[in-house]
Formats: structure tokens, sequence, C-alpha cells
């Protein structure tokens, strides 16, 4: 049996809908002296437990506000579940939306190494992934520009080589590989397909059902915070596309 | 604990890079660059004196020259204001990262004072340089003694104070926006508190009054500050006692707070 990567047990979270956003004491103080902090619960997931095992690639599909995102961010330890527990073995480098983690007034080359201090490599490591990581974006000439000059494809090229030349141990990719021209989509699947055979990890969020029976093995389908399928990437698949035809 | 140092081992990376990336970043783009840390300083302490040289200057005659007493205290409350300013804003101004990345959270207030703290280091050189030139070209008095050495506690001691402060603000505007807006009056008025233009014992203030504005630890600590390079003596020892004190407090209900607050961070951002 292969090594445990991800072991998800009976995960919940809840939000409290009127109590998310009260930004200022006014606001905050009305609501409190005319008691109306009430707690509106919402459970973005309910008692979700599965384990993807070391080098099995997981998809993860399911409508808008099913909780893909907030799965992700339970298993990259940025939101703490309200109830359950998450195990995870090895480095998580989370595929960033568009270079969320980017400076924009930096420059690119500047950016490579804050984003990999981010996920907490140290500036060594990444000199020597630097030229890698030059080549795959294929921002050669645009290395020293800010970031902030940078087309929103480029930015995505530039976290994708980011993020995949460090040598996760789990990959997340949440709906990144829809950006960029089709001559890099092409570029960045076969990267990610050479990143199986050394073993790695991958979640995949997205809603194109081919490159999920493309590059995953696994899946798994939300709908309201709960698992509704769980198997190999064609079965899910089959599943959700029938779903998409009903709606 | 072990736990959480191995954890700041980890991520002292993330640590420097950010305090790197401040530093570089604060004056790109300017034609004088890095030389505005002299600059600024220097000009606005010019301004200052230019004000309130008259009124508050006078008494210092002959003892020490005003404006270097002015830019003493200038300079340390510059570095307290920026430091606890950028501190604040840093973990809302994360939000991006902070949403998708595992990372302690504590790094980015702790880094933003750091690249303050940098900074800060390099414009003391604008005072060593008016103390030269004071030397030099005019006959005011110097005391220069080998008590300027330990000068070096004051500075930690702000240090400190500001760490503390910058990590209860950081968690505070998280939740209340206000606090941004708040603060930045606070800042006034502590500009006005805090002995930079005047000499409390210049004011004649009785009972209260007086009580209050010592016990502003800013007082303490530019107190101590000038006494080591200033007048060339040692300092009086109750406000190391009382600013060392306050910091640490403010250090220690910084990081409770922090901590007990962190994992609500991403339902606010």
């Amino acid at each position: 049996m292969a090594k445990t990567a991800i072991a998800v047990d009976q995960v919940s979270v809840m939000f409290n809908l009127n109590n998310e956003k009260i930004d200022n004491i006014k606001e905050y103080f009305i609501k409190f002296v005319t008691r109306k902090l009430r707690f509106k619960e919402f459970w973005a997931l309910r008692d979700i437990s599965f384990t993807v095992a070391k080098g099995e690639r997981l998809g993860i599909l399911g409508f808008n506000g099913a909780g893909k995102s907030t799965l992700l961010k339970v298993i990259a330890g940025v939101l703490k579940p309200t109830k359950g527990s998450i195990k995870v073995s090895g480095v998580i480098a989370p595929m960033l939306e568009l270079g969320a983690g980017f400076d924009m007034n930096y420059s690119g080359k500047e950016n490579i190494f804050l984003y990999a201090a981010t996920m907490g490599y140290p500036r060594r490591f990444t000199e020597s992934k630097y030229d890698e990581i030059v080549d795959f974006s294929e921002l050669q000439d645009f290395i020293n520009v800010p970031v902030k000059n940078y087309s929103s494809g480029m930015r995505a090229r530039l976290g994708f080589a980011i993020a995949t030349a460090v040598e996760p141990d789990i990959l997340i990719l949440d709906e990144v590989l829809s950006v960029g021209d089709a001559k890099f989509r092409i570029k960045s699947e076969a990267k990610i397909k050479s990143m199986f055979e050394k073993g790695v990890t991958v979640l995949f969020v997205s809603h194109n059902t081919d490159q999920v029976r493309r590059l995953c093995n696994k899946a798994i389908l939300l709908d309201k915070g709960t698992i509704i399928a769980l198997g190999t990437a064609d079965e899910v698949c089959d599943i959700y596309d029938e779903k998409v035809k009903k709606k | 604990m072990t736990k959480y140092f191995k954890n700041f081992i980890k991520y002292r990376y993330l640590f420097w890079e950010i305090v790197r990336k401040n530093v570089k970043l604060q004056y790109r783009d300017s034609v004088l660059g890095i030389f505005w840390t002299f600059l600024q300083p220097l000009l606005t302490t010019l301004v200052l004196v230019l004000v309130f040289g008259r009124v508050f200057g006078k008494s210092s005659e002959g003892v020490v020259s005003y404006p270097i007493y002015l830019l003493c205290g200038r300079l340390l409350y510059e570095f307290f204001s920026q430091a606890t300013k950028r501190a604040m804003r840093s973990v809302s101004n994360s939000a991006s990262v902070i949403k998708k990345v595992y990372v302690p959270k504590y790094i980015y207030p702790l880094a933003n004072v750091g690249s303050n703290f940098f900074t800060f280091l390099i414009s003391l050189l604008v005072l060593v340089a008016m103390m030269a030139y004071y030397m030099i070209f005019t006959d005011t008095p110097l005391h220069i003694t080998p008590y300027i050495l330990l000068s070096v506690v004051p500075i930690l001691v702000l240090l400190l104070l500001s760490i503390g402060v910058g990590l209860i603000l950081s968690v505070l505007t998280v939740f209340f926006k206000d606090v941004e807006y708040l603060y930045e009056v606070f800042c006034l008025l502590l500009f006005y508190m805090t002995p930079i233009i005047y000499k409390l014992d210049q004011l004649d203030l009785k009972g209260w009054v007086s009580l209050g504005l010592k016990a502003n630890p800013l007082y303490s600590i530019v107190s101590m500050f000038r006494s080591c390079v200033l007048f060339g003596e040692m300092w009086d020892w109750n406000w190391l006692y009382y600013s060392l004190g306050f910091s640490l407090l403010t250090v220690a209900v910084g990081m409770a707070l922090f901590y007990k607050k962190q994992d609500k961070f991403i339902l606010y951002l």
C-alpha cells in the first residue's frame, strides 16, 4: 500500500454568515447593542472524509459554491476546520490564481525569490532553480520588468513555473490550466505529467472534465458541501457531465 | 514551543525577503533613491527648527544645539510611527497570500518593523553628519563621551516596543478597519506628547499633566537616547526600567492576541 499523502477525516467547516463582514466598530457596536449579532450558520463542508495516497492525482469537481475552494483552503492549512482533522505529509505548493502572491512593483526576477520564500524555500535553493524557472516561463526578455506590466498570461506562466520547479510533494492546481494560450497549456500539461513520474501528488480543481480525465486517476464530486461521488476519474466525470446536461 | 521555533527557522527566508523587498521598493523610481533616507529627516528637521526654533530653542542655547536635540527625538519618533503603521497594514495587505498559502502570519508585521528598522539605522548617519558639522564649524558644545555607545540600549527598547505595538495593531485592523484612521490621529498626538520639539522641564507642568506625559514610553526612550548621545551622561535608570517593562508587556500582549486571533484572520480579510 502506498503512503498516504493527505488524509481528510470527517472535516466540516462552518461560517457565521452574519458575523462575517463587520469590519468597523460602529457597525459592530450597533449590531451588538440591538442584539442583531445573530449567527446564521452556513456549512460550507459537511463531514468530508477521503484519503489521497502519495503519487495519486485527485480531481475535484463541483459546481460553483459546492465547497471546492473551501476544501482546498483546509488542505493548504489556511483555514482551520470547525470539526474533524487533516493530516498532510510533505511540502504543499499551491498555484495561486494568476500570481496572487506577487508584488506588482517588484520585477519578475525578484518575485521568483519572494514567491519561493513564501512557500518556505531558502534563497540558495531558488537560485539553483532560477534558470529552469525562467526558461519554462519563457520570460527571459521581461524578467527585469515590474510584474505590474505583465499580461495576465505572463503572470500565470511565471506562477506556474515557480510552483512546479520547486518540486513540491503536493501540488494544488486551482483552475490554473485554463489560462494561458494553447501552446502553454500543452506545455504545462506535459510538465505536470513529467512530475507524476517523480511521484508528486496532485489536487486538481477544474470544470473541464476532459482535462480531469486526462490528468487524474481519481476524482471526487462535491455538491453543497458533501461528497456525492468518489471513484476513478472517468466514473466521476461521467456523473458530473450527466448533471451538467440535466441543468 | 519548539514547534513554533522550528517553524520560524523554516520561514526566516520569507522574513528576509520581505525586509529586502520593502527596502528596495521604498525609494524605487525616485531619482535620489536611498538618499532620501538622509534627506527626508534633514529637511523635516529644518522645517521644525524654522517653526519652533524661536519658541523652544532659546533655553538650550549654550548647552546643546537645538537642531541636534530636535533631530534625535524626531528620528526615534519617525521610526516608531512608520514601523507601527507599516506593521498595522501588513496583514491586511498580504490578504491574497494568506488566503491561499500557509505562512506564519506574524512574519508580516515582524518583517515590516524589520525593514523600517533597517532604514532607521541608515538615517542615523544624518545625526552623525550633523554632529560632525557642528563640531567642526561651530563652537556649540558637544558632549561626546563613552556613554554614546550605550545609545544601542534605547534603540533596542524602541525596536521591542514597535514590535509589540505593531503586532497588536495588525490584529486589530483585520477586524476593525477604523483602527487605521484612529491610529493616524493618535500618532499626531504622540508627536506633540513626546518631547521632540520642546523640553519637558521647559513647560513647567504640574501634577497629572506632567505625570501623563512621562507615562509615555517614548518619553523615557527618547530621554535615554539624548542622555548618552547629547549630554554624554548616564541616564536615569527609572527610564530604562519603565520603558523596558512597558515594551515587554506590549510584546507579550501582542503575541497573545495574535496567537489567539490568527485563525480567524481569513474570515475577515
